[in-house]
This record gives structure tokens, C-alpha cells and sequence, in this order.
């Protein structure tokens, strides 16, 4: 659904952050793109949803296909409206809009009121505390459950792809698992293609069905997450597994670190 | 090594004090600074008292440039505080007969006191809030220049003594030219390492978060006021130099126009930047020069439109701009950092 094609993203003309990055979408499946901090991950998903622009980064070789068409150097705007939904870092709700406002600036593109209507229902559905909140300024909601508010407010949209950039960024670890829940929940039925940047590898490495693994600009390992759950590399660096297959103790005064496997 | 460092490979607390780091820009800097000096004995006079305009210009920038540009309190009452600096200072002279010398730190530090006390709304606005609380600074001062006849000669204005050395007198072009010049240099050189030590640092978290800098034990009020005064501080110096360079002063020139220019002048050139300052100053002041000699030159050879092409100056200045606002919406100096990255992997960029 998503191709992202050998791209390279250059800030300001002088500073190159993606150096030749992959990565595709299947069509109603969850993706997840896992790295460090600094990684790429959040310049990557600029780079699709056309956000890039306004910070001066620039895609300056490869391509962004979505389905089969050439969305790269497209105005953010234009790009929402081909249904793709970014639901920024750190929440950034409208925080002087109640939460009904917020979901309906959400639903700016449509102008169907039936399913918006119907839409905000679901939203409701997947979300109910923010129904028992509905009429609350969001400045005033929890963190939590401004990340819901993001999440509803990109669905609203209808989006046939939803980005995700780190939804667990700052949640205590019941409403992370809360918050993936439904994730998969509105990817199962809802059919709505989902790409998740994470930090959390281990619960994106469950939900997601397909992972890429990037380093310093680029993908360094992908593949099907079962596959990469037991991938001693990842296990080691991203799970916080050691080789015996428990949690490592750093208790042993002594332990050799494993060398990744991977050029980076 | 002469060329730019590619990475970091500072190894001592002295290395890393330097403000200029490599040798060639020891050199450059310092062959800048021997051709500003020689640069009268070169130029015509029109070029020389055009080069004390922006050597002001400068100055005033650099002021506002540290309480909007640095610590984010924006004030539109710089050129009213010029305005006090530069009857402070002839007050001084004229009336308390002390020598520019001191009367000038004077003028600067009475200015710093009335801007001092313009900052205080800063202890509970911010934003456009603030700046429309200075702009009450400018119109208050501007009456005061008006009424305050002892002072200011109320709207007649007031001649400013030139300054004196000995015998030697300030009032040619040349003498002007290095006093400002000199001062000018002071200023840059003062500025950049204010913005290196622990208070500049302070003005800079002000600015990008107060309660970040607040929960570091930044007192927040006090290094508003404190900001507010040395920008003042500058102005009060820029507007004494003013005077030197006039002669005479009246309140016709420190209006909202002014405080207006020099918000310009640091949006062009770039906020929280002294080379932007620098930047901002020069454009701001050679731009209409420029102007006036092209539309000038356009009249003479369309005599008969010559009128609404000379009249058409100020709007094309308005334009000229707005387009560089379009083209470098993050001011001069940022340009200026990006060509140096350019050039630093030259002929790669990254």
C-alpha cells in the first residue's frame, strides 16, 4: 500500500538524516518501525505525511508511492486528503478545543455528516472515557487520555493509513498496554493500515505483523515480527533478553556484551 | 590548521573559550577590523558618515537583539530609548559640563533605568501582550521629549555638543566615524561574550522555556528587567552617538518609525544572533541608500515619471522586505551558518 523507495532526507541542505531507507506497508497491517533515539524514525514519517517542508528538510533522492501513486514533494494537505493520517509525537491536541471540537476538526476533510456522526460514535466506542469527557477542554485531560484524543482524532479522518509516531511517549505502562489494545483492535476492525514508530519494542513487535529495524538513517534489519522476536540481535539490543532467554542480571559483575551482527 | 575544523577537537578550556577558532578567521576578522579603520582614509565622506549610521545602527540592534532577540520579550520602545540616551547625554554635557566620556556611560545607564522601568509589565505579560505594553514606553517618552522643555528644548530640539579630547574635537566625519566605530566594535565584542557567560545563558532559557529556567533557579522577573536595562543600556549609548553624529537632536527622530526599524532590522538579520544584528543593521541602512540612488538614476533617464518613480521608493523598500522575509524567514544569520556548513565538506555538502 505504502512503498517507501530508497529515500535520502536532507535538513537545510547540509544535514543528511536518512541515508537510502525502504520500508513498505501491507495493506491492512500493522508496521512497525523500531530504532534509538535518533534513528530517523519520526524524519521518516515527515517525510511521508509531506511534514518535512516546514522544518526544511527535503526528500532529495528516492520515492514515496501510495497506492501506485508518487506522493514525495506533495503538500501535507493534499496528502491527508489521499487518506493518510499522521498522529504526532507527544499528542499535540488543539488544547483550547473541548474534545467533541477536537474530533471534528479531525473529520475537517469530510463532508459526510452521517458517517462523521457515525464515526464519532466509534470513536466514543473505542474510547469511553473520553465520551464521559466529551465536553471538557483537552488542555484539561490527562496525558493518557490526550493520546486517545489524538488516536480518535486521526480516525475521524477516515484514513486508509494511520501513522503513529511513539503513542506510549510518557504513559504509565497499564495505559500503554490500554492504548495498544485498541490500536490492534482498530486495525482488526476497521481494516485501517497502521504504521507504529515505538520505543516499546517488545509490545509493537507484538501487535505488528511486519517490523523494520533502523540505525542510524537507514533499515538495518526487517522482517516478519515473530521472526524478529527471536532474533538473538534484537532480543539482545531491543528486548533486554539475554541468551539464556531471561531477563538479563547485571548482577554478574562480568558480562561480555554481544556485538550486533549488523553493519551500521 | 587554517581550515574549518570537520568535528570537534577542542582539548583545552582555552581551546574552548576562543571565539574566533581557526586561524583564518583570526585573520579575516582581523583584517575586517584594519580595513574598518582605514576605510575613512579610502572613502569618500558620504561613505564614511553612511558607515557611522550603520556603526549606530548596529549598536541599537545588538540592544534589542539581547531582550527580543535573546531573552523573547519583545519591545517596541527602542527608539524612544535612543531618544533618552541622547538627551541624557547632552543634558549632561551642556548642563552638569562633564566630558562625553562619562557623560555617555551616563546617558546609558539613565537610559537603563527608564527601560528598567518600562520591563516591569514583563513580570506579568508576554507575547503580544508585552509588546503592547513598550509600545505605551514609546508613546510616553515621546511626550516627555515634547513637553520636557529643560531638557529636550520640547519640539524644537536641542543641540548636542561634540565631544572633546584635549583639544581635539569630534565634529568632522572622519573623527565620528571612529568614535562610533570604535564603540560599535566594543559592543559586538561585549554582546558575544555576554551571551557566553552565565547570565546570557539564563536570557537565552528564558526565552525558550521560563519554567525550565525558572525550575533551574532562574530568578524569571529579574532577568526580564535585567534584559529590558541592558538593551536599554544600548540604546542609550546608540542614541548619545546619534547625537554626536547630528548635532543636534529633537524629538522628530526617535519615534515608533525607529523602534519599528530596529524590530526589523533584527528580524532580518536573525533573532539571537550578534552577526544578525550586524547583518540586519547594514541592510536596514544601505537598503534605502540604495534605493535613493537607483530611483534616483531610474528619473533621470525617465525624466517625466521621474516623479512617481522617486515616489514609489518606500513601497518598493516595503517590498524588497517582505521578499526577504519570504526567502530567509529565519533572518540572515542563518543563511550565513548554512553556507559556512556548505562550505565546510566543500564539494560535499554533507
Amino acid at each position: 500500500m505504502l512503498t517507501v523507495n530508497n529515500i535520502e532526507v536532507v535538513y537545510s541542505d547540509v544535514i543528511l538524516v536518512l541515508k537510502g531507507l525502504s520500508l513498505s506497508c501491507a495493506e491492512g497491517k500493522i508496521t512497525t518501525l523500531l530504532g534509538a533515539n535518533g534513528a530517523g524514525k519520526s524524519t521518516t514519517l515527515k517525510a511521508i505525511s509531506g511534514l518535512l517542508k516546514s522544518e526544511e528538510g527535503e526528500v532529495t533522492e528516492g520515492t514515496i508511492e501510495f497506492m501506485g501513486q508518487k506522493i514525495n514533494g506533495k503538500d501535507p494537505e493534499k496528502i491527508v486528503r489521499m487518506g493518510i493520517f499522521q498522529v504526532m509525537e507527544g499528542r499535540r491536541v488543539f488544547e483550547d478545543l473541548d474534545v467533541v471540537e477536537n474530533l471534528r476538526c479531525g473529520a475537517y476533510t469530510r463532508s459526510d455528516r452521517a458517517g462523521v456522526k457515525r464515526d464519532m460514535d466509534l470513536v466514543f466506542d473505542y474510547f469511553p472515557r473520553l465520551k464521559d469527557r466529551r465536553h471538557q477542554l483537552s488542555g484539561y485531560l490527562s496525558g493518557g487520555e490526550q493520546q486517545m484524543l489524538a488516536i480518535g482524532r486521526a480516525l475521524m479522518a477516515r484514513p486508509k493509513l494511520l501513522l503513529l509516531d511513539e503513542p506510549s511517549l510518557g504513559l504509565a505502562p497499564m495505559l500503554v498496554k490500554e492504548i495498544f489494545r485498541i490500536i490492534q483492535k482498530i486495525n482488526e476492525e476497521e481494516k485501517t493500515t497502521i504504521l507504529l514508530v515505538e520505543q516499546n519494542a517488545s509490545l509493537a513487535l507484538q501487535v505488528a505483523t511486519f517490523g523494520y529495524i533502523m540505525e542510524m538513517g537507514k533499515v538495518v534489519l526487517d522482517g516478519p515480527c515473530e521472526k524478529l522476536r527471536e532474533n538473538p540481535d534484537v532480543r539482545e539490543f531491543y528486548l533486554g533478553i539475554g541468551e539464556g532467554g531471561t531477563k538479563r542480571s547485571f548482577k554478574n559483575a562480568k558480562h561480555y556484551k554481544r556485538r550486533k551482527r549488523w553493519l551500521s | 590548521m587554517s581550515v574549518a575544523h570537520c568535528g570537534d577537537f577542542r582539548q583545552s578550556y582555552r581551546d574552548d573559550m576562543k571565539v574566533l577558532e581557526t586561524r583564518f578567521v583570526r585573520v579575516s576578522v582581523g583584517a575586517f577590523l584594519v580595513l574598518l579603520y582605514i576605510f575613512p582614509l579610502l572613502a569618500s565622506n558620504y561613505l564614511t558618515s553612511t558607515m557611522t549610521t550603520i556603526g549606530i545602527a548596529v549598536i541599537g540592534a545588538l540592544g534589542i537583539n539581547i531582550v527580543t532577540g535573546y531573552t523573547g520579550q519583545i519591545s517596541l520602545g527602542q527608539g524612544a530609548f535612543m531618544g533618552v540616551g541622547a538627551f541624557a547625554c547632552s543634558y549632561f554635557m551642556r548642563i552638569a559640563h562633564l566630558p562625553f566620556w562619562i557623560a555617555m556611560p551616563l546617558a546609558g545607564l539613565a537610559t537603563a533605568a527608564v527601560g528598567m522601568v518600562f520591563g516591569l509589565p514583563s513580570a506579568r505579560l508576554k507575547g503580544l501582550y508585552l509588546a503592547i505594553a513598550t509600545l505605551a514606553a514609546q508613546f510616553i517618552l515621546q511626550y516627555l521629549f515634547i513637553h520636557m522643555d529643560a531638557v529636550t528644548g520640547g519640539s524644537n530640539g536641542i543641540q548636542f555638543p561634540p565631544p572633546e579630547i584635549g583639544s581635539f574635537v569630534f565634529d568632522g566625519d572622519r573623527s565620528k566615524y571612529y568614535l562610533t566605530i570604535t564603540v560599535a566594535i566594543s559592543a559586538v565584542l561585549f554582546t558575544t561574550n555576554l551571551m557566553r557567560s552565565r547570565d546570557g545563558r539564563a536570557f537565552i532559557a528564558v526565552r525558550d522555556h521560563h519554567l525550565s529556567a525558572e525550575i533551574m533557579g532562574v530568578h524569571l522577573f529579574k532577568y526580564r528587567l535585567l534584559s529590558f536595562s541592558v538593551s536599554a543600556f544600548y540604546a542609550g549609548i546608540a542614541g548619545s552617538l546619534w547625537g554626536v553624529y547630528t548635532g543636534y537632536i529633537s524629538a522628530e527622530h526617535f519615534t515608533l518609525t525607529e523602534s519599528i526599524n530596529y524590530l526589523a532590522m533584527i528580524i532580518i538579520g536573525g533573532l539571537g544572533s550578534v552577526l544578525g544584528s550586524i547583518f540586519g543593521a547594514v541592510f536596514m541602512t544601505l537598503l534605502p541608500q540604495f534605493l535613493t540612488v537607483g530611483t534616483g538614476a531610474l528619473a533621470q533617464i525617465f525624466p517625466k515619471i521621474g516623479f512617481l518613480i522617486m515616489s514609489l521608493k518606500d513601497g518598493v523598500f516595503g517590498i524588497i522586505v517582505i521578499l526577504f522575509l519570504i526567502f530567509e524567514p529565519d533572518g540572515l544569520a542563518h543563511r550565513w551558518r548554512l553556507i559556512k556548513a556548505y562550505w565546510k565538506l566543500y564539494p560535499f555538502s554533507y
